[in-house]
């Protein structure tokens, strides 16, 4: 029962998750001296802080979203000691660059997770079980309802849908978090049945993959097409943010066929709000079985609990016997990263 | 289940009516007929009495998912879907499922009603490891009897009017009591639905009703009415009850009382149906079932002791006594005269009813007023008559389908519903297109004037709707960041919010803390210029408590 006795390697603080003995902050949400970051997700990359610490994989997006940050790089598994604290990056088969902290300081090691998913879809390091003693974990679908399908029958389902649109002659509009989802998609979709077309928002993204050597597919702005009206485009699909959905961006493609992929469209009233002819259930977040998979790879005996269903979770981990509790953090607040 | 299963996928994967249509058609016409039959009531809202009791369904759903009772709670209310929890939560079957929808029914899911738990436990399991999670869906909205797609009866009509390709108006005709609670639909009555067009489609002579023709609402203000409605004397002028829309049907010396919800109620009054009796053979009326007392309607409160009890005792049929109040002849001496003018059939109406001496039966009394004007002021009325407002029949209107307007047309003109500024006190999450959305909502007003010291919000009613998907994401967010305590799904939150809520009428209640029920009450608007003191009180209210 080392981490009985010592200190807290990690504490909530208004800033945000703070490690006392390294004086470093973990995805801060108000402007700090050091940050590391564990994804270049915008709820947990902020501006302003004096000093980053992130994943050479990050680099890109980081510097993309964040400009002229002072960007400190490891490598996954690299050590760094900072102020006589251990501090090494694990991947977490989130999104391209994502990584877990693992603190080591005298012999006790916590380890805080981000924000993680299990299953691999070719686009980033898969999840790296780490050993620790006291593990951070997210709970964005803590809820047994939430179990995904493969990455396989997802492919499956979204080629389908695809083929089926494109043969009615319809533009299959597939709405996505332009970081992570959309290049997962086109990593494992059938470049064969039509063209891909993408938000700018998306082709950004796509090529700070491209440069990390992720494999995709070849897809066009709409401003690199030659003829804007070339009838091709009622077969493309079209990978665009949420936040295109209602635009005029939208009407170029006509009588379209539109989806929305994300982990809370497993739930039948969240795809009917979500006003999309269909819903694809994705997610680069983990589901119940493979948070609980997740937890207990670590072998921690004690579990920090962070963002999402934060109190089943911490209930549900007490009752497997685990010494559970909360961090209050502003994680997750956008639904539409999930 | 899997066919059946693939068209529910189908219809609620899209929002054309023509995609649903085809989708109907092309299922009815491959599905077995046994199937059909049940798929069709299902499709039109028919609903069996419920097969297993919900807290047989949950422990069934907490054990085969191996999660703890608390877990099952927080699961469900974030689903908002008892059969959908069910879906989420079961392990993943088969898929190897191959019996149709009728063998479902029959040799499955109704038996299980009356049964033990642990019988209902075993035979789920069995039944539901063969399911994938679409299929488990579907099922378990069937045995929780809350199956809804988004079709309406009238749409399912015009599938099967194509099938059997005869006019979608008899094959309404023919689906008439289809979907009642009792109906065990087979394949012989699928058959009949989609059959061509026959000397029985004419004679009706069976119990079954017509469609109820509906009205619309009339909201355009006073000064607009003579332009758009003509002069008074076009119109037959009526009181709006606010009661049990029924048809009375008296065919073959049988009796048969149907509601607007196509629903057989006739042993819930059988006053009617004894002064039925002496209406002449082959006529039906169309008319309101209301509470009457003193020579007056009474409150629609108590119209509902007589509803939702299998057999009605003298005490009830006494305390709650019932007339028929007649405002329309949709048969008479066998012969279906709904093509005649609203001033023939009212001619008629009256004849018929003047042969019956009996206290039950009264005929909507006719209202007139030289101008429109006089009308409205007649209309002020409403509430102490204890009506809704009124009703403006075009006296050349035929008595047509559901609410078209193409034989004439039925207006309702209702008096606006009161309404008071009211403060959001709790918030429940909703169900379907709005679970885990706090959208149910309770409403609290003061127990005193501004002026008094210390004085408190008393909770008044609940409301649900009125509120567009944007206030209700605003009122949500407002909720989830107030709140004081949580009690199971319900959370009480800071009072900040005011809303205007509208509500049909009052009632004292010994069941509400505020010692008051409202009729009806539903959100208005949400007063974001009003601060929460400037909410009413409960001593407000009482103006309109009947005395």
């Amino acid at each position: 029962m080392l981490s009985a006795v010592l200190p807290d390697l990690i504490v909530a603080r208004p800033e945000g998750l703070y490690c006392p003995p390294g004086d470093f902050y973990i995805d801060p949400w108000r402007p700090v001296t050091r940050a590391v970051i564990t994804h270049a997700h915008s709820d947990h990359a902020r501006m302003g802080h004096d000093h980053y610490l992130a994943t050479h994989d990050s680099e890109g997006v980081l510097r993309a979203r964040l400009g002229d940050i002072r960007l400190q790089k490891l490598a996954y598994g690299e050590p760094l000691v900072i102020n006589g604290v251990t501090v090494s990056l694990h991947p977490a088969g989130h999104v391209l660059g994502s990584a877990q902290v693992r603190i080591e300081h005298r012999g006790c090691v916590w380890v805080a997770s981000g924000d993680y998913k299990l299953d691999q879809d070719g686009t980033c390091l898969p999840f790296e079980p780490v050993r620790c003693h006291t593990f951070i974990t997210e709970s964005t679908f803590g809820l047994p309802i939430y179990r995904w399908p493969t990455t396989a029958a997802l492919s499956d389902d979204i080629n389908t849908w695809w083929r089926a649109n494109a043969q009615a002659g319809q533009a299959s509009v597939l709405f996505c978090y332009a970081f992570g989802k959309a290049q997962r998609i086109l990593h494992n979709v059938d470049p064969t049945i039509g063209p891909i077309v993408v938000h700018g928002a998306v082709a950004n993204l796509n090529d700070v993959y491209r440069d990390c050597g992720v494999a995709l597919p070849p897809a066009s702005r709409v401003s690199e097409l030659s003829d804007p009206n070339d009838p091709a485009l009622r077969r493309a699909l079209v990978l665009a943010p949420p936040s295109a959905q209602g635009t005029t961006w939208m009407k170029r493609f006509g009588a379209y066929t539109d989806a929305f992929a994300s982990g809370w469209m497993l739930v039948r009233g969240a795809r009917r709000r979500r006003g999309v002819d269909r819903g694809f259930v994705m997610s680069d977040h983990a589901d119940w079985p493979g948070l609980q998979q997740a937890i207990k790879a670590t072998g921690a005996e004690r579990v920090f609990v962070t963002h999402g269903s934060v109190a089943v979770m911490v209930r549900w981990l007490q009752e497997q016997g685990l010494q559970a509790e909360s961090f209050t953090t502003s994680f997750g607040d956008q639904e539409d990263e999930a | 289940m899997k066919a059946f299963a693939h068209l529910y996928a189908l219809l609620d994967a899209t929002t054309s009516s023509n995609a649903k249509l085809a989708a109907m058609q092309d299922y009815f016409a491959r599905a077995p007929q046994a199937d059909a039959a049940w798929a069709v009531y299902f499709l039109a809202g028919g609903k069996p009495r419920q097969l297993v009791p919900s807290k047989v369904l949950r422990d069934f759903i907490q054990q085969a998912a191996g999660v703890p009772a608390w877990l099952f709670e927080e699961s469900y209310h974030a689903v908002g879907d008892l059969a959908e929890t069910l879906a989420l939560l079961m392990p993943e079957g088969d898929g190897t499922d191959s019996l149709g929808l009728a063998d479902w029914m029959q040799l499955r899911l109704l038996p299980l009603r009356g049964a033990p738990p642990e019988d209902i436990h075993a035979k789920l399991a069995i039944y539901f490891a063969e399911l994938d999670q679409a299929e488990r869906f579907v099922c378990a909205k069937l045995l929780t009897g809350s199956f809804r797609v988004g079709v309406s009866k009238l749409l399912v009509t015009r599938a099967l009017a194509r099938v059997a390709q005869v006019d979608a108006k008899i094959v309404a005709q023919r689906m008439m009591g289809y979907t009642d609670t009792r109906a065990r639909p087979d394949g012989a009555a699928f058959a009949q639905l989609v059959a061509a067009y026959s000397e029985a489609d004419r004679q009706r002579g069976d119990g079954q009703p017509y469609p109820f023709f509906l009205a619309h609402p009339w909201s355009l203000p006073l000064a607009e009415m003579a332009g758009r409605l003509g002069p008074p004397d076009q119109w037959q002028i009526e009181w709006k009850w606010d009661g049990i829309r029924a048809q009375v049907v008296r065919r073959g010396g049988r009796v048969f009382i149907w509601s607007r919800g196509e629903e057989l109620v006739t042993e819930q009054f059988p006053e009617i149906s004894r002064m039925a009796q002496a209406l002449g053979e082959g006529v039906v009326l169309d008319g309101e079932i209301v509470v009457w007392e003193n020579n007056a309607v009474q409150p629609f409160a108590r119209l509902q002791q007589r509803l939702g009890r299998k057999t009605v005792g003298p005490k009830v049929l006494a305390d709650q006594p019932v007339v028929f109040l007649a405002y329309d002849l949709l048969e008479h001496a066998g012969q279906d005269c709904r093509a005649l003018p609203q001033h023939e059939r009212r001619a008629r109406l009256a004849q018929v009813c003047g042969s019956v001496v009996d206290p039950v039966l009264r005929l909507s009394p006719l209202l007139t007023g030289a101008s429109w004007a006089e009308l409205a002021a007649q209309r002020e009325q409403s509430r102490t008559l204890g009506v809704e407002g009124m009703m403006l029949k075009s006296v050349s209107a035929a008595y047509g389908v559901g609410r078209t307007k193409n034989d004439g047309v039925w207006w309702k003109w209702k008096v606006d519903p009161l309404s008071i500024d009211a403060v959001l006190i709790y918030a429940q999450r909703g169900h379907g297109r709005r679970a885990s959305l706090y959208t149910d909502y309770t409403f609290a007003l003061w127990d005193g004037p501004p002026e008094m010291k210390d004085r408190r919000l008393v909770p008044v009613a609940k409301a649900y709707s009125g509120l567009t998907d944007e206030e209700i994401r605003q009122v949500d967010a407002i909720v989830r960041r107030t709140t004081v305590e949580k009690f199971g799904p319900v959370r009480s939150v800071k009072p900040t919010l005011v809303f205007e809520l509208g509500f049909e009428g009052i009632a004292r209640s010994s069941r509400h803390k505020s010692g008051v029920a409202l009729r009806f009450p539903r959100m208005l608007r949400w007063r974001q210029d009003k601060p929460i003191d400037q909410a009413d009180s409960v001593d407000g209210l009482a103006v309109w408590l009947p005395a």
